[in-house]
């Protein structure tokens, strides 16, 4: 086993999480591309983690990163909620609150 | 880990075929809900992932985490938002949609270049942690202690917060003629249960 492997897999869920960031309409696909990005990360510092660094500090980072995706799940939910029940629609084309 | 190095590469194999395959089914799936379970599955191959990287605590709190809370948060959201409308096509989606592949495509090759092209600096003799919970526990409580803390408060905040975005508001003027059903305080501007078959919902 290598680290190559591990950064290859990290690199491709990544890739996946921003096409989907970018291209799904509906509000909350957008929070799971989200999810995506912040699990690639975390793979990332988990092979850094265990290859590079005998004291594994980078699960500590990967837990945080893990509290603060709770979080901005749970915030970010809510604001969907709250918008859906104000414009009664998810379609992310449709969301030009903040626009200019 | 002490897994043979056979087993190790398969179990590596299936696990990356797994993650891939659910996660292009989490952003190419037309239904929902489909992808909120396809992204569970996801999530389950990771914490595996991370069971092959020595890091068995983090895998736990991924099961716990991610497939315990955030996903069920947002399956809650998808049955919350639920009506299945169908988005306006616009002009030029598939400029779009081909313009972001490419990027996306070239982004891969661009770290995968990167990746094999560097020459990291692997510790020769890997060891893996004997306790990672008591490893991460000295961490969390030595040189981590204030953003151990500061993360305490933000998902306080961010709950309390959550909350206050997601309650509905608060409507003080009663109409005595109107039916009482609801006996929360809070009380929703529409019936609950009419959202999906309110007469102007076209295809719900």
């Amino acid at each position: 086993m290598q680290l190559e492997y591990f950064l290859l897999l990290a690199a491709a869920l990544f890739c996946i999480g921003i096409y989907g960031l970018i291209n799904s309409r509906n509000a909350v696909r957008v929070l799971m591309s989200i999810e995506l990005l912040l699990n690639a990360v975390n793979l990332n510092l988990m092979a850094f983690s265990n290859y590079l660094d005998a004291d594994a500090k980078g699960q500590v980072f990967s837990v945080f990163v893990i509290t603060i995706a709770a979080a901005e799940a749970a915030v970010g939910l809510a604001i969907v909620l709250a918008i859906y029940r104000n414009r009664d629609t998810i379609d992310m084309e449709q969301f030009n609150l903040l626009k200019w | 880990m002490n897994l043979a190095e056979g087993v190790q590469l398969v179990s590596f194999g299936i696990l990356v075929a797994t993650t891939i395959a659910a996660s292009l089914g989490v952003v190419l799936l037309e239904n929902i809900v489909y992808s909120a379970f396809l992204l569970g599955g996801v999530f389950i191959s990771m914490a595996g992932l991370y069971l092959l990287l020595n890091a068995d605590f983090v895998a736990a709190a991924q099961i716990l985490v991610y497939v315990g809370a955030v996903n069920v948060l947002i399956i809650f959201a998808i049955m919350l938002v639920n009506k299945t409308e169908v988005f306006k096509p616009m002009k030029n989606a598939w400029f779009r949609k081909g313009a972001t592949a490419l990027v996306c495509v070239g982004l891969f090759a661009l770290l995968g270049t990167m990746i094999q092209s560097t020459s990291w600096a692997v510790l020769e003799t890997i060891e893996p942690v004997s306790s990672t919970a008591l490893r991460l526990g000295q961490h969390f409580f030595s040189d981590f202690l204030l953003p151990f803390e500061l993360v305490s408060v933000l998902l306080l905040m961010a709950m309390v917060g959550a909350i206050i975005l997601a309650r509905r508001e608060f409507i003080p003027d009663l109409d005595a003629e109107q039916e009482f059903v609801f006996t929360l305080p809070e009380r929703p501007r529409e019936p609950v249960g009419a959202i999906g078959e309110a007469p102007d919902d076209s295809d719900s």
